[in-house]
C-alpha cells in the first residue's frame, strides 16, 4: 500500500515543535478552567444531590405541558425532551427537605396526564451527603491510579519516562474536564469512570512509543541524539498509535450514538479522552522525555566541566 | 505438514462456528438442553428494572459496636424483605456506615424502601408510663381477623415476656395499656382480663395490608440503628429493557466496524484478528455466565469498549510483522519476531489498564463496579485471544503456504 508506506517513511519533527503543541493544549485547558471558575461544572445529582425523573411518555408531547404541571405544584425543575422520537422527558430538580413527597406528587400527576404506569419511570434521588464522598473518591482514585502507573512505568522504563507519561495523563484528564466544562456535559459517576478508564488506556500508546524508544536506543544510541531517537520512534509508531485508538473510537462512538443517556454521559468524555490521548502521546509525552533527558545531560556536562 | 495444518484450521473454524451457534440459539439433545448464553446472563437492576437504595446509619465514627450494629440492621432488613416475599433482593454493607439494598422488579418501590428503614421499636406501656414488654419479647406476630371482620395482629410472647405480660395485666386490670410503635400509639386497649399465656391481639388497623405490614415489622424486630435514605434509584422495567436493547445494538455496530476495519486494513491477519474477536466475545460471555457476574448498563459499556481495545494488541503485532516483512524477513520469521517484539509493549499496556480497573473497582460503587469488572475481564481475555490464539492460527495459515505478502498488507 502506497499510503501505508507513506506513513512509515514519514519523518515529522515532532520534538522541536512541541512548544506549539503544548500551547494548543494549554489554550483549551485554560478556557475550560475559566468556564469552570465563572460558571462551574454542570454537576449532576451524583455530586450535588437532587432528583432526576426519566419518563418514557411513549407519544408526542410538549415539554411546556410538563413545565406547567411543575409550576402549578410549585416545583422548581428543568425539563429536557430526549429519546429517539422525542417521546422521553428528563426532569431534574434540586434536593429539597420533603423530596419524596414532592416527587411522588409529580409522578402521580404525570401518570394521570399521560396515562402511564410505573414501568415507564426511572427515578433517581441522591441525598446531599453522597456527593461529598463521590468527589473525594473521584479525586483520590484519580491520584492513586496516577501514582501506581508512575511506579509501574518508572520501574519498567526509567523514572523520567514515567513522569513524562504521567504528565501526558494529567493533560488528558485536564482536557476531559475542560471539554466537559466547555460543552456543559452533565457530570455524574459515569464521567469519573471515563476519566479512570482513559488514565489506564491512553497510556497504552505512550508505552508503545517508549518501548520503541528503548529499542532504538539500543540500536542507534551512539549514532543519534535522544531527540532524533524519539522522533524516529514516534514516526515509526504513528500508524499503530492511530489505528489502536481508531478501533476503540469506533466502539465508543457506537456507544455514544446508540446508548441511552447515562451511556452518553460516559462515552462523550471517553471520545474526548481517546483523542486527547493520541495527541498527548504523539506531541507531548515523547518530546517531554527528550527535553528532560537533554536538560539532565547538559547539567551533567556542566558539572563535569 | 500442510494437510495437518489445513485440518487443524478447519477444525478450529468449525468449532467456533458451532459454539457461536449454540451461544446464540441454544441446543437440545434428548433430555439435555443448553439455553442460549444471553438468557443466562444475570442482568443488573438498571437493565431489568427495580429498586436500588443506599441507607446511611446514624452511628458515631468511633462507636466500637459499629460493625455489629450494621450487621444487625442487615439481618433485620433481610427478615423484612423475606417476609415481604422479596427473596431475590440483595443487601450489602458499603463503606463503614452505609447499607445498599437492591431489589429487582418491585411494584411499590418507595413503600418497600420505607418499610426497610422503619425503626420498628414496639413497646407496651402501662398507665404509669412504664414499659412492660417490647418487640424483643414477641415470638410470633400474624395478621388476621377477629369478630366483625376487623383486621388485627395476633401475637405470641416468649415465656419470659408472657410472665411479665401476665403480671402487668393483673396489675392494670381495667386500665389502659398503650401499644406504641416508633413513638406512635397504634392501639390503646383496656385490659379486660388477666392474660397468662402470652397471647393477644393488637387492634387499630385500617385493613389487612396494614396488619400484614405491622406483623412483618414486629416479627423481624427493631433496627439497632437509625437509618435514612441517602440514595434511591428506581428503574422502570420498560426503560431498563430499552437500555439493554440499545447497549446490544451499540455492541453489534461497534463490533462490525472493528471487524471491517481490521479486514480492510490488515487483510489476512485482519481476518484472523476478527476470528480472535469472535472467540473473545464468546469467552467474555461464557465467563460472565459461569462466574455469575451481574451485567449492569455500565458493564455493557465496559464490554463494548473492550471490543475496541481487544484488537489493539493485534494492531501492534501486525504493524510489527509488516515492518519485519519490509526488512526482508520470511513470513515465518517475521511472524515470530513480530509477536515477540510486540509482547512487552502489550503486556505493559494491559497492566496499566488493569491498574485503573482495580482502582475503579475499589473506589466505585454499584454499577460502576460492574463496569470495572467487565473491563478487567476483557483485558485479561483479550491478552489470550489477541496473542495466543492469533499467533497459533496465523502459523497454521503460513504452514498452508499462503505466502503472498500482499495478503499480509505489505
Amino acid at each position: 500500500m502506497v499510503y501505508e508506506r507513506g506513513i512509515t517513511e514519514m519523518n515529522i519533527d515532532f520534538v522541536s515543535k512541541y512548544k506549539i503543541f503544548v500551547a494548543i493544549s494549554l489554550v483549551i485547558i485554560i478556557a475550560g478552567l475559566a468556564v469552570m471558575i465563572f460558571q462551574g461544572l454542570n454537576l449532576g445529582i451524583d455530586f450535588k444531590g437532587g432528583t432526576v425523573i426519566y419518563v418514557n411518555i411513549g407519544k408526542p408531547y410538549s415539554p411546556d405541558d410538563i413545565r406547567s404541571i411543575l409550576s402549578s405544584q410549585g416545583i422548581e425543575a428543568t425539563v429536557v425532551q430526549v429519546g429517539d422520537n422525542k417521546q422521553d422527558a428528563i426532569i431534574r430538580m434540586r434536593y429539597m427537605e420533603n423530596q419524596e413527597e414532592i416527587q411522588q406528587r409529580l409522578i402521580d400527576a404525570l401518570k394521570e396526564k399521560y396515562d402511564l404506569t410505573d414501568e415507564r419511570f426511572s427515578v433517581d434521588t441522591v441525598g446531599p451527603t453522597i456527593g461529598k464522598d463521590l468527589t473525594r473518591n473521584a479525586i483520590l482514585s484519580t491520584v492513586i491510579s496516577w501514582v501506581f502507573i508512575l511506579i509501574y512505568v518508572g520501574t519498567r522504563f526509567e523514572f523520567k519516562s514515567g513522569v513524562a507519561a504521567i504528565v501526558a495523563l494529567v493533560h488528558d484528564v485536564l482536557i476531559m474536564v475542560a471539554a466537559a466544562a466547555l460543552l456543559r456535559t452533565q457530570i455524574n459517576s459515569p464521567f469519573v469512570a471515563a476519566v479512570l478508564t482513559i488514565i489506564g488506556y491512553s497510556i497504552n500508546d505512550t508505552i508503545v512509543i517508549f518501548d520503541r524508544v528503548r529499542e532504538n536506543q539500543k540500536r542507534f544510541g551512539k549514532k543519534l541524539s535522544m531527540a532524533e531517537i524519539v522522533n524516529r520512534s514516534i514516526n515509526e509508531s504513528l500508524t499503530r498509535t492511530i489505528n489502536t485508538s481508531l478501533t476503540t473510537l469506533f466502539t465508543v462512538t457506537a456507544l455514544y450514538v446508540f446508548g441511552v443517556e447515562s451511556i452518553k454521559e460516559f462515552s462523550l468524555p471517553m471520545l474526548v479522552g481517546i483523542i486527547s490521548g493520541v495527541y498527548s502521546t504523539i506531541f507531548i509525552a515523547g518530546p517531554l522525555w527528550v527535553e528532560w533527558s537533554e536538560r539532565a545531560e547538559r547539567r551533567r556536562l556542566a558539572t563535569a566541566k | 505438514m500442510r494437510k495437518k495444518s489445513g485440518l487443524k484450521l478447519f477444525l478450529i473454524i468449525a468449532c467456533i462456528a458451532i459454539l457461536c451457534y449454540i451461544a446464540l440459539n441454544g441446543l437440545e439433545i434428548g433430555i439435555y438442553r443448553i439455553v442460549p448464553l444471553a438468557e443466562r446472563v444475570q442482568q443488573g437492576l438498571d437493565l431489568k428494572g427495580g429498586l436500588y437504595v443506599v441507607y446511611e446509619a446514624d452511628i458515631a465514627p468511633g462507636d466500637p459496636d459499629r460493625d455489629s450494629k450494621i450487621a444487625g440492621a442487615i439481618r433485620v432488613m433481610r427478615n423484612r424483605l423475606d417476609k415481604s416475599n422479596q427473596h431475590e433482593a440483595t443487601i450489602a454493607p458499603q463503606g463503614t456506615n452505609r447499607i445498599v439494598v437492591e431489589i429487582p422488579g418491585v411494584d411499590n418501590p418507595q413503600e418497600l424502601a420505607d418499610i426497610l428503614m422503619k425503626p420498628a421499636v414496639l413497646e407496651f406501656i402501662g398507665p404509669e408510663g412504664d414499659v412492660i414488654i417490647t418487640g424483643k419479647d414477641v415470638k410470633t406476630a400474624k395478621p388476621g381477623y377477629i369478630t366483625g371482620q376487623k383486621p388485627v395482629v395476633h401475637f405470641e410472647l416468649h415465656p419470659e415476656g408472657a410472665k411479665k405480660f401476665a403480671e402487668a395485666t393483673e396489675k392494670y386490670l381495667g386500665q389502659v395499656i398503650k401499644i406504641v410503635l416508633d413513638g406512635n400509639p397504634i392501639s390503646e386497649p383496656t385490659v379486660d382480663e388477666v392474660i397468662p399465656n402470652g397471647q393477644g391481639v393488637i387492634h387499630g388497623m385500617r385493613d389487612i395490608e396494614e396488619a400484614q405490614k405491622l406483623a412483618t415489622l414486629i416479627e423481624s424486630g427493631a433496627l439497632p440503628v437509625e437509618l435514612k435514605q441517602v440514595e434511591v434509584r428506581t428503574i422502570g422495567a420498560t426503560l431498563g429493557a430499552n437500555a439493554l436493547e440499545r447497549g446490544i445494538l451499540a455492541g453489534i455496530v461497534g463490533l462490525s466496524l472493528v471487524f471491517l476495519f481490521m479486514l480492510v486494513y490488515y487483510r489476512l491477519p485482519g481476518l484472523v484478528a476478527d476470528l480472535a474477536l469472535v472467540v473473545y466475545t464468546l469467552l467474555v460471555m461464557l465467563i460472565t455466565v459461569l462466574a455469575r457476574i451481574t451485567i449492569t448498563l455500565p458493564g455493557i459499556a465496559g464490554i463494548v469498549l473492550s471490543i475496541g481495545m481487544a484488537v489493539d494488541a493485534n494492531v501492534i503485532i501486525f504493524e510489527r510483522i509488516k515492518e519485519e516483512l519490509r526488512a526482508g524477513k520470511t513470513l515465518r520469521a517475521a511472524l515470530d519476531s513480530g509477536f515477540s517484539k510486540a509482547f512487552s509493549a502489550i503486556l505493559d499496556s494491559n497492566v496499566t489498564t488493569l491498574i485503573a480497573g482495580v482502582v475503579l473497582l475499589y473506589f466505585g460503587t454499584g454499577p460502576i463496579q460492574g463496569f470495572a469488572k467487565t473491563l478487567m475481564l476483557g483485558v485479561v481475555v483479550s491478552m489470550f485471544t489477541a496473542i495466543v490464539f492469533t499467533k497459533y492460527v496465523l502459523r497454521l495459515i503460513i504452514d498452508l503456504n499462503v505466502q503472498n505478502k500482499k495478503l499480509y498488507g505489505v
